[in-house]
């Protein structure tokens, strides 16, 4: 039996392993701190495993060639952080339109604008989920620590090629660049998923058919089932089309395919669940801090809980729901000056929520939770 | 020159700032403040000098600074010399200081729309040949060979450096020359012609990197002037894209370009048919250099 690999490395380190598992073996990128040694390890890594490292001349150029590439069946990736993400948004909506599997990381750092250079945040939420115009969906996952970077850099290219969309990795500076301990995975440990190829003749294949799920096959530049990816509003043929019904339908499908999914996307940690009258709701290194703080309260008798998000979006919002079902009062502490509460709330309005937000390119500490949690009883 | 002719008085940076030692990219913006006099206005964009000029205590420029984001340093000094002259201001000297990559990468959709415009300022690029700020990552300005944290041991960065004076001359702006720390008279007499003349105004200086490029920060001098000797970094000026002309002659025996690579660490492991390679395009560059210097005659 081949031994599991353990290894003490930083959360980008762990983000660059989880890609090469998961088979990705083409990155487009560009610097920018906290992000860079993402694209550095890809730099030194990939060529060796069959793959390509391409520096682009900035973040547009950086997710669009990645576009490129996954057209062409090549699981890719990029990584970035705040200024280079807000570059991305307008490729980030062909990824969404066109329906491309790709992952971009983007390690949150302080903003806005250039900002705290490099402090971290968690700030990216709502631009995460509508950066991009028009009505979308999106996959977002956020780990919290190292070992998180590594396992659900490999769920992104999962779920990426499953549902045929992006998927962001919303990691923070801190997650980033601490180091801890990694278990990686041996050959075979994790199941990678492909995308649906077309099964037909490639004379019935149409680009955007879907099957029933929801979601199409497909084929990729070279097969002999024809390919067509257009960014404008398009018809099952990939041919632009402006028919009001038909752009209703495609909007909708590509709505539905995730936010439908949920239950299948979506994932949540919990501690101290069992008789929690108070839960923390939060993601990121704002969790670590937070199940310090709960460890804590627990010493000195207080029922307090944890729910650690691992998906952002789409929001885990029944599986909060079921987990807090027997609480009295949730506590969202967030390094930003609000962006999760108010999805908590919407989730769980009949419950009383109470928020702690700190904007200054400082992690929030335990102490600083454990009093917010004194403030709101 | 000697030290007392110098024009300290107008020198608009402040002493003990944030810049590593022996950084040329520190030097040649004392060379540029002292050629410009103090009516500046400062456009900056992400690069090493946001952070020599914009971190309290070591806030390194006396005059405004606008500090903007990478992609966008040719558009807002546009906006902001436009501005300057709807409020009857015409005489502020706007400066666009940028990088390599924020002049030859993402920054060069908004130069490139900014010459053609021909706006009214001068667009000074301090080359360090790569994304020296976050760490040494290649740029399309690194040159063929170097080492770079993503172009690692063995794999070297591929491809030409972008040459982006011909770029600039071929937008038929005004005024156009390269410049370095090594010939100070020579960077200080462009830039005080680029100030008398009106319209786009665009400053190449090569910028010597220790910690990028793995030298004694007391060697930028000697490697600038390396540099021009080899023909890796001539020294000229292009007048409205068409007359070229050197302004600090460089032997017709130029010296070998190993002279220059040798002391650098990131061209250590450079093998000898790559630094043939390099001869050769430095070659091929010099003698259609000289034709168009020939031309303009």
């Amino acid at each position: 039996m081949v031994q599991s690999e353990v290894k003490f490395i930083s959360g980008n380190e762990a983000c660059a392993e989880g890609a090469f598992y998961a088979q990705a073996r083409f990155y487009a990128g560009y610097p920018i701190t906290p992000s860079s040694e993402i694209a550095q390890i890809a730099s030194e890594r990939l060529p060796t495993l069959g793959g390509c490292y391409v520096q682009m001349e900035d973040e547009i150029a950086s997710i669009a060639a990645i576009i490129g590439a996954s057209c062409c069946g090549v699981k890719s990736f990029t990584a970035t952080s705040g200024p280079g993400f807000s570059l991305m948004q307008e490729n980030l909506g062909v990824a969404i339109m066109g329906e491309v599997p790709c992952v971009i990381i983007n390690v949150q750092r302080s903003g806005p604008s250039t900002g705290l250079a490099t402090s971290p945040a968690q700030a990216d939420i709502m631009q995460c989920r509508w950066g991009t115009h028009g009505d979308h969906a999106i996959i977002a996952l956020t780990p919290s620590s190292v070992q998180e970077c590594y396992e659900l850099t490999i769920r992104a290219f999962n779920l990426s090629e499953k549902y045929r969309s992006p998927v962001v990795i919303l990691s923070d500076k801190t997650v980033a660049q601490m180091r801890e301990k990694v278990i990686l995975f041996t050959p075979g440990e994790v199941e990678l998923l492909e995308r649906k190829k077309p099964t037909g003749s490639p004379g019935e294949y149409l680009s955007f058919r879907p099957d029933d799920d929801g979601i199409p096959p497909m084929a990729s530049f070279g097969d002999p089932h024809l390919l067509r990816i257009t960014s404008s509003t398009h018809n099952e043929q990939g041919f632009t089309d402006d028919d009001p019904s038909n752009a209703f339908t495609l909007i909708r499908r590509l709505y539905d395919k995730i936010e439908d999914n949920a239950d299948d996307i979506t994932q949540i940690k919990t501690y101290f669940m069992e008789d929690a009258e108070t839960t923390f709701i939060t993601f990121g290194i704002t969790a670590r801090a937070a199940l310090n703080a709960v460890h804590k309260l627990r010493e000195e008798g207080n029922k307090v809980g944890l729910i650690n998000l691992l998906t952002m979006w789409p929001f885990p919002a029944c599986k909060i729901k079921e987990a807090v079902a027997n609480c009295r009062s949730l506590l969202v502490p967030e390094m930003n000056l609000g962006q999760l509460v108010r999805e908590v709330e919407r989730a769980c309005c009949a419950k009383e929520v109470h928020s702690y937000t700190k904007s200054n390119g400082k992690n929030i500490f335990p102490g600083e939770i454990i009093q917010a949690w004194r403030d709101s009883l | 020159m000697k030290i007392d002719e110098l024009n300290r008085e107008s020198e608009m940076i402040y002493s003990g700032h944030n810049a590593c030692p022996g950084c040329g990219a520190a030097l040649a913006v004392r060379y540029l403040t002292r050629a410009l006099g103090t009516n500046l206005a400062v456009v900056l964009t992400a690069s090493c000098w946001s952070i020599i000029a914009g971190m309290p205590p070591f806030t390194a420029l006396k005059c405004p600074v606008l500090h903007c984001p990478f992609p966008s340093a040719g558009s807002v000094g546009s906006g902001l010399k436009r501005g300057l002259n709807a409020k009857g201001l015409q005489d502020t000297t706007v400066i666009v200081l940028a990088g390599d990559g924020g002049t030859f990468d993402i920054g060069l959709q908004s130069l490139s729309g900014a010459a053609q415009r021909n706006e009214d300022y001068i667009f000074v690029c301090y080359d360090n040949e790569a994304y020296m700020n976050t760490g040494m990552q290649s740029s399309s300005a690194t040159p063929y060979g170097a080492l770079t944290n993503t172009a690692p041991y063995p794999l070297f960065k591929e491809g030409q450096k972008k040459d982006i004076m011909q770029i600039m001359a071929a937008h038929g702006i005004p005024y156009a020359a390269t410049a370095t720390v090594a010939f100070p008279e020579d960077m200080e007499e462009k830039l005080k012609k680029a100030k008398e003349i009106s319209g786009f105004r665009f400053i190449h200086i090569l910028s010597p990197c220790p910690p990028g490029w793995g030298t004694e920060s007391s060697d930028t001098i000697h490697l600038s002037r390396l540099a021009v000797a080899t023909g890796f970094f001539p020294l000229y000026e292009v007048r409205n894209g068409v007359n070229w002309k050197m302004t600090v002659p460089t032997d017709e025996k130029r010296i070998p370009l190993n002279d220059y690579l040798s002391g650098q660490r990131r061209f250590k492991k450079m093998d000898e048919p790559r630094r043939q390679i390099l001869q050769k395009e430095i070659d091929r560059d010099w003698e259609s250099l000289m034709k168009r210097v020939n031309n303009s005659k």
